[in-house]
């Protein structure tokens, strides 16, 4: 956190009313309300110690109890009533708020959406004018079969195991498998079941538009003590650093791959052209991604993979000989 | 020193919040700590500063006459009810709400703006939990470079130009664009304006706009009233499916379009021949040649050659 004066100006304004309506509460949970070391607090505080009515004499300033502080680390501050409420929210607060509830409620089933809906209603007569504009922005998300869906829902409020039909596009295949289902995340667009899959032994990502069955079993879930949810900050897929590493190179055609996943490596050739890095773990994947492709991407590295699309690709013409 | 400024920043707040009419600059000058030991000039510098900074944090100053008695020198305010977050009370889900909400941007700026109105909704005494493990999780994304300046344009009413660069073709184009709103459509983000060059509305994919957006003046266009971007985006967006195409598919492969055919028969050999709806027949070649000897196009011969032609390039290339 930048401990630069206008943040800390914003910080004190909602800190003071904050404090008025919780006297003695402990200083690390005022800090963690606020998202700043407890430090921060602290020197917060010294400031407002100097705050207080115009031409204020000692006895006007804002009281806090600093033998409280120091003794007991809680946190009592007075004579502030002139800063009893927190100032509005900003433009540019409640259109995030605004933005982020209508994604919530994009992704809410059939049974949240209303709470969604109320609260929405609610911020936008606090906020006033501000989230009207908050037509600006809209996030859609694909609609998925509300049958898989239901399940899925289902499955997470009462924590069952589900079994899956499960289409995986990089292998062309379709899979069958028991999963503990940890939480329903949206990314880009999909919508995704977390979930310990037992047949891998390994958390991973089921997205719900390839599950073509959903079954509710009647076991409960029962992930393994050290399955944990994915930190999801760096995105949903992230490469092992164990995972192979390929080199191509992309025609500008081709040069959304260098966008579309994550790259390792990127140096810019002639003619728009670019060598890029990535790692992958199924080589099926990376080879369906060449011939989608369809001449418009090199396979540099590794050569073996080089040398079965070129095979994959000739099987595939001689499908188209002769007729 | 943050401090001392910090401190002069809440009491220029507090006396101005407190005063019942406009206060004169000269009586702020006096009652506010930190203004006394300066010279007029540097004075007027500060104060000019510290307004538009608490401006820029949303706190409402106003400029007004004050009655005969001050001369006619003007003074400044800020209007309790237009200061204070209004009343709101949640109920228990809607806190739970709120606090799902404080998860959903990825982006650091949006991020700390949810942030920091939570924070706000807390000191009105709004229950905010943001610790709860919850089971569902949408989360806001936007790493494209040209996020940022977009959506100040798109709040700031600016019109806009840059180079944006269309899917396969080379060189990007400058494009001049009154822009509308911004939509997640897809997994994607675009902008959705008014194109000023084809005098009709249009939709950018946000990751193909090339180096920097070029902002005109706040307030430079109007958008639409009664704006519905999400009308919008499905009526700009790629073509609906209005083509259909017969292909073969290898037995156990190709769940995925089997699952999209609206016929489906038995062919030889296990095979079976299946009709797709397509709208785009580039993408749906791309999407066909990446099954490689599973799929065989039998019509239509547009999407037929331009499978051939993919799998030709790809078993002729060699590597560099």
């Amino acid at each position: 956190m930048t401990a630069n004066a206008q943040t800390q100006v914003e910080r004190m304004l909602a800190l003071v009313p904050y404090l008025r309506d919780r006297e003695g509460i402990p200083l690390d949970q005022v800090a963690k309300d606020f998202k700043v070391k407890p430090a921060q607090i602290v020197k917060d505080l010294n400031v407002l110690w100097f705050c207080g009515l115009p031409d204020a004499m000692p006895g006007d300033m804002i009281d806090i109890d600093m033998d409280a502080l120091d003794g007991d680390g809680v946190v009592r501050l007075s004579n502030a009533d002139y800063l009893n409420r927190p100032l509005r929210l900003a433009p540019h607060e409640a259109l995030a708020l605004a933005v982020a509830l209508r994604a919530l409620r994009e992704a809410s089933g059939e049974q949240e959406r209303e709470a969604v809906d109320r609260t929405l209603a609610k911020l936008e007569q606090a906020a006033g004018e501000p989230v009207a504009s908050a037509a600006v922005i809209d996030v859609h998300i694909d609609p998925v079969d509300p049958q898989i869906r239901a399940a899925v829902d289902l499955a997470l409020r009462e924590n069952r195991r589900m079994h899956l039909r499960y289409y995986v596009p990089g292998r062309d295949e379709t899979t069958e498998r028991d999963v503990d289902p940890m939480r329903l995340v949206f990314s880009e667009g999909h919508a995704y079941l977390e979930a310990w899959c037992n047949r891998v032994q390994e958390g991973r990502f089921f997205r719900l538009d390839r599950m073509t069955a959903a079954e509710v079993l009647d076991e409960s879930a029962s992930p393994p003590a050290n399955a944990r949810r994915k930190d999801l900050s760096g995105g949903l897929f992230q490469p092992a650093a164990d995972d192979p590493l390929a080199v191509l190179e992309l025609d500008p055609a081709a040069s959304w791959v260098a966008e579309y996943y994550p790259i390792e490596e990127r140096t810019d050739l002639a003619d728009g052209r670019v060598r890029v890095a990535l790692r992958f773990r199924d080589e099926q994947w990376l080879q369906r991604l060449v011939l989608r492709l369809g001449g418009a991407a090199t396979v540099v590295e590794p050569t073996e993979v080089a040398d079965a699309v070129r095979a994959r690709a000739q099987e595939a013409l001689a499908n188209y000989s002769g007729s | 020193m943050i401090a001392r400024k910090s401190e002069r920043l809440m009491n220029l707040t507090i006396c101005l919040l407190v005063a019942r009419h406009f206060v004169p600059k000269h009586r702020i000058r006096q009652a506010v700590e930190g203004y006394h030991d300066l010279s007029d000039d540097a004075f007027d510098r500060m104060f000019d500063r510290d307004k538009e900074e608490l401006r820029l944090l949303g706190v409402p100053i106003e400029l007004g006459a004050i009655n005969k008695a001050f001369e006619d020198e003007p003074g400044y305010r800020v209007r309790r009810d237009k200061f204070e977050l209004p009343e709101i009370r949640l109920e228990a889900d809607e806190a739970a709400v709120v606090g799902l909400a404080a998860r959903v941007w990825q982006h650091a700026s949006l991020a700390a703006a949810t942030s920091q109105g939570l924070r706000k909704l807390r000191a009105a005494g709004v229950p905010v939990d943001e610790s709860a493990l919850t089971i569902l999780e949408p989360q806001l994304a936007a790493n494209e470079p040209a996020f940022d300046p977009v959506f100040d344009a798109v709040t700031q009413r600016r019109p806009i130009e840059f180079d944006y660069r269309t899917r396969g073709a080379g060189e990007p184009a400058r494009r001049h664009v009154e822009p509308w709103g911004i939509v997640s459509w897809h997994g994607h983000w675009y902008l959705i304006g008014h194109d000023r060059d084809r005098e009709a509305a249009r939709m950018f994919r946000l990751s193909r706009i090339e180096g920097t957006v070029s902002a005109g003046e706040p307030g430079g266009f109007e958008p639409p009233t009664n704006l519905d971007l999400r009308a919008l985006a499905s009526s700009l967006a790629p073509p609906q499916p209005h083509s259909s195409a017969t292909v073969r598919v290898r037995s156990g492969a190709g769940d995925l379009l089997r699952r999209r055919a609206t016929t489906s028969r038995e062919a030889v050999d296990g095979w079976t021949e299946i009709t797709l709806p397509y709208g785009d027949e580039a993408a749906l070649a791309d999407e066909l040649a990446s099954f490689g000897s599973d799929v065989v196009v039998t019509a239509p011969d547009e999407v037929r050659a331009g499978v051939v032609r993919r799998l030709a390039a790809v078993a002729a290339e060699v590597a560099p």
